[in-house]
């Protein structure tokens, strides 16, 4: 990768036009810049020293927090620790994993729901923010207004949506409940309460964000379609359909990929909502929560808990590694 | 940069496209309301349950429009929720992440985009895929080192780094930079590279390009991703859960977890202890909503 970047490419690049990403305006940007840097530069001692501050201090920050407590993870989860003395800290093996996967009994169904969490948000509301996009793109009166309220809930915690739905699916006090005429009645649901529904009224909940968010990235990246080609395309006698999947829909692909790992590290990462509600119990279990579960209160099992964050782990890595390639990678000239 | 130049989307494409008008319209003006009607239910839902008083919804019921509106629910939830503290906590805990950021993603920024050298992408790499993990993956290492690394018990009551501000501002800031890193150093690329040769002609130093030259020019991206880091940190629910124990030192969202258990199944109450704390939320969407989504699309364009 860091060959691509060094190469001096391009050396007249014009700068950045509408399509074009940013990600490959940088790395036209790199090449320009080493051919100057190898004739002009030449930095002092107290340049290096200034850099080596700047390069070295958010480094050592990542490093610290973020990357050598990945890795104790992945060790911890091969150990058996109550928490409390470094000493306790004794080797398990793969038994953590085994436990894990044969005999915890919330295991399997949060992976479930974890699936169908991102399965909800692939097919109904990213597909919905998209919809959103495209006919607030169009020449409509109000589009202001109308994208003014689907964003509304971006800018919400999740906590809070936790809180916001909570009050219009409570049984008692409800809206939800008055609307379908239950409310007092026998047939009245509680929705985050019961276990057979209340992972889809979560899901609900957390479309009426990410929609919002989906719609907000389309926006700008429709924007961002070079107009001649929906042009040539109606004159080539495509319909609207047929122009949006098969020139404008490609045209956005810097935004496909973005909004593709944006769903799956969203599904990934759902946590507020569920604990929130009741902290990720009675159908509303996600690896997440589960991973808290396991490290905080009594009886404390750190190496469940780390076994549980090291699977996590590794399913985030597949959308990590795809956007990481498509970024950084050779693949992504835009 | 044409997002920041606009920031907000263009509702109207450019001359010459062929747009079917009437009827067509019609359908999607209908669709567009009906949604629009459907997001809003909720929200509106909490405020109108918070603006009537208990006695009134338990006579009427929730679901009617009978009684008094006043805003006695959101007062006494102020108080008796303790508000103020919170607030002042998220104050705490903000402004610092943001800045503190901004900063390192700044200089992180500049040092790989400004100047080439060996390592800038796998730097560039780290950062980025640091940013996308899922918080809960560190959170037991995390905990324990806080919880073993002993300080003084002037500097902090539990005699480590748990239950203090700076554990959350800490890994906030850590976390958050990856992102801003990204953004900034597509952005300082994009710059032209004349105007740092211009002022190494003039002898300027590494420190005085980035300071005097680089960042002032940031301006518009540093506006946009600082309205967002506000957001995001001011909206972090999970940190703060995991690393404060004592109640009185949380920030306004994860406060809002014990809403629930402090004001019993008084939903008036509960509803008006949430609008409140989206009342910060509320002011930044009414004065800063273009640099938010300037922001949130600025990540987006890295593709």
């Amino acid at each position: 990768m860091s060959t691509t970047a060094e190469k001096p490419a391009a050396p007249d690049s014009e700068p950045g036009t509408a399509g074009q990403s940013l990600a490959a305006l940088g790395r036209r940007g790199v090449g320009r810049r080493t051919i100057r840097t190898g004739r002009v530069r030449r930095l002092t001692r107290r340049d290096r020293l200034v850099l080596a501050v700047m390069v070295g201090l958010p480094t050592l920050i990542q490093l610290l927090l973020v990357w050598l407590p990945t890795l104790f993870s992945i060790a911890l989860s091969f150990t058996r620790w109550n928490g409390l003395d470094l000493k306790d800290i004794k080797p398990a093996g793969t038994d953590n994993y085994r436990f894990v996967v044969e005999d915890y009994p919330p295991f399997w169904p949060a992976m479930q729901h974890n699936i169908l969490w991102l399965v909800f948000l692939a097919l109904i509301a990213t597909p919905l923010g998209l919809l959103l996009a495209v006919l607030l793109d169009q020449k409509i009166r109000g589009s202001k207004i109308y994208q003014s309220i689907f964003f509304t809930p971006v800018m919400l915690s999740l906590a809070l949506i936790g809180i916001i739905w909570q009050l219009f699916y409570n049984r008692d006090s409800g809206l939800l409940n008055y609307l379908l005429g239950t409310a007092g009645t026998p047939a009245a649901v509680d929705w985050f309460g019961d276990s057979n529904v209340n992972i889809w009224a979560a899901m609900v909940a957390a479309t009426w964000r990410h929609a919002g968010y989906v719609m907000i990235l389309y926006l700008a990246g429709l924007k961002g379609v070079d107009p001649s080609l929906r042009e040539a395309a109606s004159i080539d006698g495509a319909n609207a359909v047929q122009t949006f999947f098969r020139v404008v829909f490609p045209a956005m692909r810097p935004v496909n990929i973005v909004i593709v790992v944006i769903t799956i590290i969203e599904s990934l990462r759902a946590f507020d909502i569920v604990y929130i509600i009741n902290r990720g119990t009675n159908g509303l279990e996600l690896l997440s929560a589960l991973v808290i579960q396991n490290l905080v209160g009594e009886g404390q099992v750190i190496g469940v808990g780390s076994s549980l964050a090291v699977i996590l782990l590794v399913i985030s890595l597949i959308p990590i590694v795809f956007y990481l390639i498509r970024t950084f990678g050779k693949e992504s000239k835009a | 940069m044409s997002t920041l130049a606009s920031p907000a989307p263009r509702t109207a494409s450019s001359a010459g496209i062929p747009r079917k008008a009437g009827k067509r319209h019609y359908g999607t003006h209908i669709f567009l309301a009906v949604m629009a009607v459907m997001w809003l239910i909720p929200l509106l839902w909490s405020v109108y349950t918070a603006l009537r008083p208990k006695a009134d919804t338990d006579k009427y019921g929730y679901f009617s429009v009978g009684g008094a509106f006043n805003f006695d629910n959101f007062i006494q939830a102020w108080t008796q929720g303790g508000f103020s503290k919170y607030f002042m906590n998220s104050l705490l805990i903000t402004v610092p992440s943001v800045l503190l950021t901004l900063l390192f993603a700044s200089m992180m920024a500049f040092a790989v985009s400004r100047v080439s050298w060996k390592f800038n992408v796998t730097l560039l790499i780290m950062f980025t895929a640091g940013n996308l993990l899922p918080p809960q993956v560190l959170a037991a290492p995390l905990f324990e080192m806080f919880k073993h690394l002993t300080l003084p018990y002037s500097f902090s009551d539990s005699g480590n780094l748990l239950n203090t501000y700076i554990s959350v501002i800490a890994v906030d800031t850590a976390f958050q930079i990856g992102f801003c890193t990204f953004v900034l150093s597509n952005y300082m690329k994009a710059l032209s590279s004349d105007l740092t040769e211009a002022a190494l002609v003039d002898g300027a130093g590494i420190w005085r390009q980035y300071w005097n030259i680089i960042l002032p020019l940031c301006r518009p991206a540093l506006a946009a991703l600082g309205t967002l880091e506000v957001i995001f940190i001011y909206n972090d629910f999970f940190w703060p859960l995991l690393f404060i124990q004592s109640g009185d030192r949380l920030p306004v969202t994860t406060a809002i977890n014990n809403l629930q258990g402090q004001f019993l199944s008084n939903y008036n109450l509960i509803a008006a202890g949430a609008m409140i704390t989206l009342i910060p939320t509320l002011i930044i969407y009414l004065v800063l909503q273009r640099q938010f989504v300037a922001g949130l699309t600025l990540g987006s364009s890295k593709g």
